[in-house]
Parts: C-alpha cells; structure tokens; sequence
C-alpha cells in the first residue's frame, strides 16, 4: 500500500463526505429549526439529479443547465412546503413521516412517468472532465476535486451564514426555541419557508452536482436518504458544524473501511476469512460508528441546547 | 376486549367462509399476509403508542423469526411451537443488546438507532450464504402443529394466525391496562414525572421492547410459513418504514387501530396493484391526505 | 307465438351465451417481473418482448386467444408469492412467465410448479433449480446464471491474461458469478472485491484495482451499479485495463452509460445484431413499438411467448391435456430468434454463447455486437444433477 493510494482513499472519503454534507445541511436546518421530519428530503435529492439532466439536455451546456436547476429545485421545494409541509407543522413527528413516506412514493413513481426507468446520464462539463495523475495508473477525476472544493465553499458559506448573519442568529434561536422568537415578532413562517425551501435547494444542487459521476434513476434518494439521518444524529440535529464533522466522518470511515478494511483484517486472520469478515462488515461501518456515537453521546456530538 | 376490537375479529374470522365462493387460495393468503403483519403491526404500536418509541428497525424482528424457522427445520426441529420458543427467545437476546443502545437515546436518536442495528442484521443475513444470502431459502413445507401437516391446509394456516393475533391482542391489552402498563403511558406522557416519582425508565422500557420483539418475532416464524420462503428482505428498512406507517395510518395507541392500519394496507396495497401499474401514484397522496386529516398535535 | 315464450327463450339463450363463448378456450398468461423501483427497465423488457411477440402472432397462442395479465413483484419474494397466488388461483392462468430476480424465483417455484400451471423463467436461472431441485413443470428460455460468467472466464484464459481483478456485488447472484468466471479462468486472481449491494460510488475499488494494475478486470454489476461502475472506470482512466463483465453493459444500462461503455465485452446468448431473419425482425418491431434497443431481456421474453404458441400448436391445442403440453414444450419446438434452441434435460437451454462488445450505431444509439462464438451447444454443468430424464 503506498502513500499516494492511501491520498486518493482520503480523497475519496472527503469527496463523498462533504456531498453527504450538503445533502445533510438542510435536512438538519429543516429538523432543527422547524421540528420536523422530512423523509422526503433525500427524493428533493432526486429532483436535483432529474432537473439537472433535463436542464443540461435542453441547453446543451453543463453551466446553463446547473444555472437553470437551482433555482427551480428552490421553487419545487416551496411548492411542497405550500402544498404539503405547511399543514403539518404543529403536527406529531409520526405524521409528519407519514406525510414525507407518501411523498416519497408519489414522486418516485412520478419521475418513472415523465422520465422513464431507464437510467440518465449527465455529460460532465468539458474544462472539469480530465484527470490528475495522483498515483500510477489512476487518473484521480477533476470534477471530484472540484466537488470538494464547492463543498468546502459551501461549508464555510454555511457557517457564515449561521454564525454572522442577521437570517443565522434567526435560525440558530428558531432551533433553540422557536416559541419565543416568533413571541419576540419574528415572522416565524416566513422564516420556516425560508429554510424548507434553501434546504431543498441544498439537496438539489447535490443531486445537480452529483449527476455526471452517478447515474440519474427513480429511487436514487432513498438509500442516502438513511445515510443523511445517519449523518445529522451523529453530528447532533440541528447543528450545521455536527453536520459539516459527521459528514466526514461518516465519509472517510466508510471508504477507508472499504478500501483497506481487508488488508487490515488480514493481519489477524487467514484470507479467506479476512475477505469474509470484511465484506460483511463494510456496509455495516457506519452504523457501527452511529451506534458507538449514541452510546458516548446520546443527543449527537454537537447537540443544539434547548 | 374492546368493542372495534371484537368487531375487527369477528370480521376476521368470516373470511374463510367467504373464500369458499372465490379464490380460496389466494383470498386465504392474501389473508393469512394480512394477519401477520397486523401481529407485527400490534407489537410496535405496543412500544410506539404505549411507550412513545417509534421503532424503525422491527422489521428485524420479523426477519428473526422467519430465520429461527429456517436454522431450525436444518436442524430437524419442524414443530412450530418450538419454532415459536426459539424465534422468541433469539428476538430477546436482539432485543437486550440493541436496546442497551437506543433506550439510551430519545427522539430521533432512539428511532436511528433502532434503524442502525435493523440494517447490520440485515446485513449479516446477506452476506450469510449458509442460508442462501440474498436470494433466501425455500423451506420444504410448512412447519408441524403438534407434530401434524395440519398447518399445510390454507384455511387451518389462517386461523392459526388469526388465533394469534387474538392472543397476541389480549396479552398487551391486559399488559397494558396492568401496573405495568400504566407507568409505561405514565412514561410517554411525562418522563420526567415518573422519574421524580421514583420509577426508573429503562427497566420498564426494557421490557416494553422484550415483549415487543418475541410478539414481532412470533410474527416472523407465521412469516415464514405463509411464504414458505424465508429472504433478508423481509428486513429492509422500507419494510421497517412500512411497518411504522400501519401503525400510524390506524392510529397510535390503541392497539386494535394497528390491526386496522396493517390490514387495510396490505388490501389497498394489493388491490390497487392489481388495478394499475402506477398504484404508487394513488398510494402515495392517500398517504398524504391520511397524515393531514389525523389530529394528533405534538405529543 | 306467445310473446313470453318468446322472451323466455330470448333470455334461455342469451343466459347460455358466455357459456357459448367459453368453449372457445382461451390461454391464460400470467406475467410476474419487477416493474417499480431501479430494476423496472429490466421488468418492462420482459413485459414488452412477451407482448410484441403475442402481437405479431395476432393476439394467439397456438391458435387460441390470450389473455395476459402482468403483475408487479417490486423485488419483494413475498409480495410475488402473493401475486402469483393471485395469478393461480384468481385469475386461473395456464402459465406463469417471470420473474426478473433469482431470489423472487425462489419464492415462486413451489406454488407455481406445485399447481397445474407450467412455470417459464425468461431470465432468472438458478443452479439448484438446474441440478437437484429440478422440476418436470419448470422452464427457462435464458440460460444458467453461471453460463455467461463462464464466458468471460474461457474468453480471459483463452486470451492469455496472466492476472485479473474481480468485483461483483455481495449476495448470492455476485458469488456465483465470480465462480463461473474462475471455472474457466486458471491464472492469477489479484483480489476478489465484493461491494456492498446498491452501492453507487465505487472510487474506492478504483483505486484499489489501479493499485493491483491486472491485465484485465472481470465484473458482474447489473443494473444502475453497473451503469455508475462504467461511467467512473473510464473517469479514472482504467480504460485501458480491459473491462469484461456480464450483465453490466446491455442495452438495460448502455442508454445511460453512452460511450463510456463503447469497446468493453461482455457474454450473451444473443446481440440485437445477430445475423437471422426473426431477429433482425423483431429488433426492427421492438424498436418501432417501444423506441429502445431490446436487449437479452426482451429477446428471451419473446421466445417464450413462441415457446408457449409452438407448444401448445404441438399439443393441438389441447390446453387440459398437461402432458401433452409438457411434451410439446420439452420438444422446443419454435423458431427462437437465437437461431437453434433445445432445452436440455433439466428444461434449461442448450445454446450457443458469445463475446459480445458494446457499440455506438450509425443512428446513435448503443448496442451490444457479436463478436465471436465462445461456447457451441452449451449446456449448464448442474444437469447431471437433475433427476429428470
């Protein structure tokens, strides 16, 4: 194993990580600040993907398409909230999951209807489509460096946003209790609307992002769906920084474990059974260290204060 | 035994007779899947609407079941009561060591936390190719009763499901309306005032959860039997999700409601189905509009 | 004539009508195959290859009319056993075409073969149901699941390879395929990767198989994790490392894998360019009604349809008679778009398999092409196991 494999495997763990993070972010917002379980966050994901390969289909550039799924990702996301989301904000939490499970079932069957089955693809814009030569043989995808880099840009643009900004402070006291700053005058729907629909955004522009190295199909959002709620328990709902370092974590253990839980394993037991052992437990990584998580810190690692 | 109670297995217990003008196999199938996951259905509204912890890992205890039928026939044990004792018992040593865990946490940490150790036992089940993996087993046939193939015929395999569910209702009614029963509401209404009584949480929780998880198992091994094939994805998350949206489309709490939820989705399931490729389209916003109608606030 | 003598014989024979129209038999078919979620390409093939052939024979099987009804197993075992229930017993089908998915097949078998329908896999082919589970009502029109891994492993032996990398999925239909490959393939394994089921992103295993530099690279990924595998190995720059695999690039994935799958090979029993007058026919019907390339899919759904209509013309129609049916279907008797067919004694396919590559045609779209020949007349190796002679 030599270092620069292990570079790319760290790579890979940021790069997956911070996707998960932007996807995380507004799931956490919506959670914290409005109480509210919003299953059907990871088929917000989905739409992203969808309108991005329709977008960029329809313009013929990778640019106009991104430009052109931003914005109305943000209105399909208020469009739930008006429709759906609005009604069930005084509502039990079992609702509110009844409400976004229906969502999701309706909207994966909607896109096979517009869509197709089939699988989509996104071309990959031309000036991100090379590759750098990180080990031999390995061309290490421009575009993936460039994922990291807007996750960072976003994760610094979130904090500031949070922690210096007049819309942040309403956030961070809606999260901690949200009585009192609509008690204090605060419009507190229009401040509900505001996240719900910039959380939407979030999760699009993920599934925008993510489209030219995955394919685009119905269901897409539902496994990373559980990652997400992963994410946000062991980062502690509500708080963007758990988010941002849940993420990570949940990134990087997931394929450094991948990567090299085999090699490892093989040092304790004979191949064969390393092999085994290994597959069972790759996918399992992460739940382990979720549980590990809650058994130390019940509420998260950076549990918002109520 | 409650009224809508009493109505909803008297109704039950008439579809049989109505099977003998129409499809008996498949309408007694139809209804014997139905059953099941109403007992499945009834254990989690147990620990859900009397103990306030929305599990969304019970799926697994489901899976459990249907594998204690399966380790069991390799191992020469046909009986299904003794199926029954061995899926129970494997359920409260799952249950035990999960719940060490996600009693710890309330909220949305105790539901991921159920969901967690849902998916490692699914996980495990895949990559187990001693007992087919992904694709599953095919059991043989159905289990003995008492040592007899009694279970092989449809309409006698329906009644014992729905003997017991009836059971199963009784028991956690009785629990329920029991001292014990009544700390557990005390518990879901106001945790900090039981404990300023003097009551420890977890121990009562703990067993809410034991009784839940051997009532859900017991729900497996039927499962099983119904199918007559046992695969990991009878404990897939969806499932557990599945699992919890009955519960919730009978309403929470009232133990009969959960039997109402399962059964009716499993028919509306089935039916519309049949009807239309694209049910999920219809599915999905009656999902929606039952969500908007209930007047559950925040608990 | 008394007018209610007229009326009651009016009625008498208008009560008697459908009892007129039902001695004219007709052959119920009952299509189970997953039809939601990520597999529903592969359903729907199978849905509209069985459809288009009973179109082109005129609404008739074996000269008698059909009526088919598709049900969704949504990769549920248990929800098919339902389903299937439903077909046998509600809606008394004659047949049972489907599934997609081994582990559904699993499910189904016994209460399909058990009652008196003929249960006919245009897809899923497990090896126990080939070898000591083998039932005399069962039969495919695919092939053995391990077959088209075989070709790929007699294609890297024969070609010289000294070393490989293999990657398949972690659950049953992976392990085996990664055991056919090695039945035929006799140099070095580098490493065995299995990926969790479902799993999108494959950087990891990239990196690693970059790092173990084989001189060819064997994969079994099907559906939308092989459509991701083959957009991110050419992302990385692996494309000169030689991409087998099976199931992973075929017209189910290639529409969304493009050119980055162009080039690589796989292993088929049949190719959309396959050199025979039904073929080249039904590829131009398939594609005129439903505006995809058929894949293998649609192909083996096609000829079961014609299984059934050559069968039931041998048992001169003679739905009741099941063992003349059983008889007439063993015999194969039909033009298979394959060009030969004939089942072997496990009623699974003795068939001719091939080296098939991924191609941009002239009017842009993708298919798999013919390559060469790699078995002749091959029959699966559990047949020996197979009671039924």
């Amino acid at each position: 194993m030599s270092l620069a494999l292990l570079v790319v495997q760290v790579l890979n763990g940021l790069q997956m990580g911070l996707l998960l993070f932007l996807i995380a972010a507004g799931l956490t917002l919506v959670f914290g600040v409005m109480d509210f379980v919003n299953l059907a966050h990871g088929v917000q994901y989905m739409i992203g993907a969808y309108l991005a390969a329709m977008f960029v289909a329809w313009t013929g550039s990778f640019w106009l398409g991104l430009a052109l799924t931003l914005p109305t990702a943000l209105a399909f996301g208020l469009l739930l909230e008006f429709v759906v989301f609005r009604r069930l904000y005084e509502r039990d939490h079992l609702d509110q999951m009844l409400a976004s499970f229906g969502l999701i079932l309706f909207l994966n069957q909607a896109v096979k209807l517009i869509w197709g089955a089939e699988p989509l693809s996104v071309p990959m814009p031309d000036i991100l489509s090379g590759g750098v030569r990180l080990m031999p043989g390995l061309l290490y995808p421009v575009y993936r460096l460039a994922l990291i880099g807007v996750g960072l840009t976003m994760a610094l643009g979130l904090h500031l946003l949070i922690n210096h900004t007049r819309i942040g402070m309403l956030i961070r006291a809606g999260a901690t209790n949200g009585d009192m700053v609509s008690a204090l005058g605060v419009n507190i729907r229009r401040l509900f609307m505001i996240v719900f629909g910039f959380g939407a955004m979030l999760a699009g522009l993920a599934g925008a992002l993510v489209a030219p190295i995955l394919s685009v199909e119905p269901g897409m959002g539902d496994n990373l769906l559980i990652l997400t709620f992963v994410v946000i328990v062991i980062g502690g709902v509500g708080s963007i920084r758990g988010a941002f370092l849940g993420a990570l974590m949940v990134g990087l253990i997931d394929t450094l474990g991948r990567a090299f839980g085999t090699q490892m394993l093989r040092m304790a037991l004979s191949p064969a059974a390393a092999s085994q052992t290994g597959r069972s437990l790759a996918p399992m990584l992460i739940y382990i260290l979720m549980a590990a998580v809650l058994f130390f810190r019940p509420s998260g690692l950076f549990p918002v204060k109520r | 035994m409650k009224t809508p109670a009493a109505i909803i297995f008297f109704a039950l217990a008439l579809v049989p007779l109505a099977a003998i003008y129409g499809p008996a196999s498949y309408i007694l199938n139809l209804g014997a899947h139905a059953l099941i996951f109403a007992l499945a259905a009834l254990s989690l509204d147990f620990i859900l609407g009397k103990g306030a912890m929305p599990s969304f890992g019970h799926a697994a205890f489901l899976g459990i079941g249907a594998y204690a039928v399966v380790i069991a026939a390799s191992a020469g044990v046909d009986e299904i009561l003794w199926q029954f004792a061995f899926a129970s018992g494997a359920a409260l040593v799952f249950a035990l060591v999960t719940s060490s865990i996600s009693l710890r946490a309330r909220g949305v940490y105790y539901i991921m936390s159920t969901l967690a150790f849902g998916q490692m036992l699914y996980f495990l089940a895949v990559s187990l190719s001693a007992y087919g993996g992904d694709d599953g087993v095919t059991l043989a046939s159905r289990s003995t009763l008492w040592g007899g193939p009694a279970l092989r015929n449809d309409t006698i395999f329906y009644y014992v499901c729905l003997a017991a569910l009836v059971l199963a209702y009784g028991l956690l009614e009785t629990i329920s309306a029991s001292p014990f029963g009544r700390v557990l509401g005390a518990l879901r209404q106001n945790p900090t005032r039981v404990e300023a009584l003097g009551y420890r949480p977890f121990g009562y929780r703990l067993v809410a959860t034991l009784i839940s998880g051997a009532v859900a198992a017991v729900a497996g091994v039927l499962l099983a039997n119904q199918s007559e094939f046992v695969s990991p994805a009878f404990m897939t998350w969806q499932r557990s999700g599945e699992l919890l949206i009955m519960v919730i489309l009978g309403g929470i709490g009232s133990l009969w409601g959960a039997i109402l939820g399962a059964v009716g989705f499993v028919l509306v399931e089935e039916l519309l189905s049949t009807v239309t490729e694209q049910w999920k389209l219809i599915l999905g916003p009656l999902l929606i509009l039952a969500a908007m109608a209930g007047r559950r606030g925040h608990a | 004539m008394n007018l209610n003598l007229v009326r009651l014989a009016a009625a008498a024979a208008l009560s008697l009508a459908p009892f007129g129209v039902m001695a004219e038999e007709k052959v119920k078919v009952g299509l189970i195959a997953t039809l939601s979620g990520p597999a529903a390409v592969i359903g729907g093939q199978i849905r509209d290859g069985f459809n288009l052939a009973v179109k082109t024979l005129g609404g008739k099987l074996g000269g008698l009319d059909v009526e088919v009804t598709v049900a969704d197993d949504e990769q549920k075992p248990d929800v098919a056993v339902t389903k299937v229930k439903g077909l046998l017993d509600r809606d008394h089908v004659d047949f049972v075409v489907g599934p997609v998915f081994s582990n559904v097949l699993q499910a189904i078998y016994k209460p399909v073969t058990e009652s008196s329908a003929f249960l006919i896999s245009p897809n899923a082919g497990t090896s126990n149901f080939a070898g000591k589970a083998c039932n005399a009502n069962f039969f495919v029109t695919s092939y053995q699941n391990d077959q088209v891994h075989e070709v790929l492993g007699k294609y890297a032996q024969d070609k010289g390879y000294k070393s490989v990398l293999l990657m398949a999925p972690n659950y049953q239909a992976g392990k085996d395929a990664l055991a056919g490959f090695k039945r035929y393939f006799k140099g070095e394994v580098l490493d065995e990767l299995y990926t969790p089921l479902g799993q999108l992103d494959f950087s990891a295993e990239l990196a690693k198989i970059a790092a173990a530099k084989p001189e060819a690279f064997f994969t079994f990924m099907p559906g939308g994790m092989g459509v991701n595998l083959v957009k991110q190995y050419r992302q990385a720059g692996l494309g000169d490392i030689p991409f087998l695999s099976a199931f992973t690039t075929d017209e189910a994935t290639l529409p969304a894998q493009k050119d980055d799958a162009v080039g690589f090979l796989g292993g088929a029993n049949w190719a959309p360019d396959m050199d025979n007058p039904q073929s080249k026919a039904f590829v131009k019907a398939y594609e005129a009604a439903y505006g995809s390339v058929p894949g293998t899919y649609a192909m083996q759904a096609y000829d079961a349809a014609m299984l059934i209509d050559g069968a039931l013309k041998g048992a001169g129609g003679k739905l009741a008679d099941h063992d003349a049916v059983r008889t007439a279907l063993k015999k194969a008797d039909f033009t298979s778009l394959r060009g030969k067919f004939k089942f072997g004694p496990n009623h699974y396919p003795i068939q001719d398999f091939y080296l098939v590559k991924a191609a941009k045609r002239a009017d842009g779209k993708y298919e798999t092409e013919i390559v060469q020949k790699v078995f002749n007349d091959y029959a699966d190796p559990y047949a020996k196991d197979c009671a039924l002679n």
